[in-house]
């Protein structure tokens, strides 16, 4: 077993085992700062697939941006949802979460099949792509490529996305103005 | 070597889990936590997968993509839930159910 394999398997586990904390907790406060684990973790696994720049972007914008919002929307909710939470659920799995639970599983059985049976490495666009040595090594740097494509092949979803962030901006502003006295 | 299926296996961990957190979850936040997570590990699928494209750069483009469309929506969906909650006193989706007033 090699370095990366290793680090790997460390990674997949953190980031499951700290989003099924998550989603067993009680504690809504502890819960949101597993999820800062998970995304950490995420991070890592992005580097493993050698995608160094969707990593740092991750970090920055999720880590530092996401979960402080949530963390704020959380502080200003009131603390009364925190003693209501505690009250009603003790186990994990209890007897109104089981067609939860049994969705998930069943969603989880479906997916892993369809992963299994596609049998990636032979997949005739991956094999074309190894052909013709497209895939990304691990000793070339990604990131200036990726800058020259934003600005000449991505160049009409990245307005489309600025446009729409602009618009997310105004939006999240107007909806969080004081109401005015009718 | 690490192959695209333990990649792809990681990510069909965090959707399912993401979905039982959309349904079980009776807080708005913990809902929001559950989207959060089953877009993460379609981001996961999507940078996996871009390993085999490096010239154009398909898949980790729309990892970017992806990632600031997650920021624009939690932060449109934060300021719905404080509006809620500025009307209804609570976050339970179960408990809101009136239109107006």
């Amino acid at each position: 077993m090699t370095l990366v394999q290793a680090l790997f398997y460390l990674m997949a586990f953190v980031a499951l085992g700290s989003a099924v904390f998550v989603a067993s907790t009680k504690n809504l406060v502890r819960s949101i700062f597993m999820f800062f684990i998970t995304l950490m973790a995420l991070a890592g696994l992005y580097v493993l697939a050698l995608a160094d720049f969707v990593a740092i972007t991750q970090i920055v914008i999720y880590v530092g941006g996401i979960l402080v919002l949530i963390l704020f929307a959380f502080m200003l909710s009131g603390r009364e949802n925190l003693n209501y939470i505690s009250a009603i659920q003790n186990k994990f799995i209890s007897i109104r979460k089981l067609p939860a639970l049994l969705l998930a599983a069943l969603f989880l059985i479906g997916l892993i099949n369809v992963v299994v049976k596609m049998d990636t490495g032979n997949l005739e666009w991956v094999k074309i792509s190894m052909e013709q040595k497209n895939d990304i090594q691990p000793t070339i740097e990604m990131t200036g490529n990726i800058g020259v494509n934003l600005m000449t092949h991505y160049l009409l979803p990245f307005e489309a996305v600025s446009i729409l962030l602009m618009i997310a901006l105004i939006g999240a502003a107007h909806l969080s103005r004081k109401e005015v006295a009718v | 070597m690490i192959t695209i299926t333990d990649f792809l296996l990681v990510g069909a961990g965090l959707f399912c889990i993401g979905i039982y957190m959309l349904v079980s979850k009776s807080n708005l936040i913990q809902i929001l936590i559950g989207i959060e997570l089953m877009l993460n590990a379609a981001i996961l699928n999507l940078v996996a997968f871009g390993r085999y494209d490096r010239f154009n750069n398909g898949g980790q483009m729309f990892a970017l993509f992806a990632i600031v469309l997650a920021a624009a929506t939690t932060a449109v969906t934060l300021a719905i839930i404080l509006n809620v909650y500025k009307r209804y006193r609570t976050i339970d989706p179960g408990k809101i159910d009136g239109l107006k007033d």
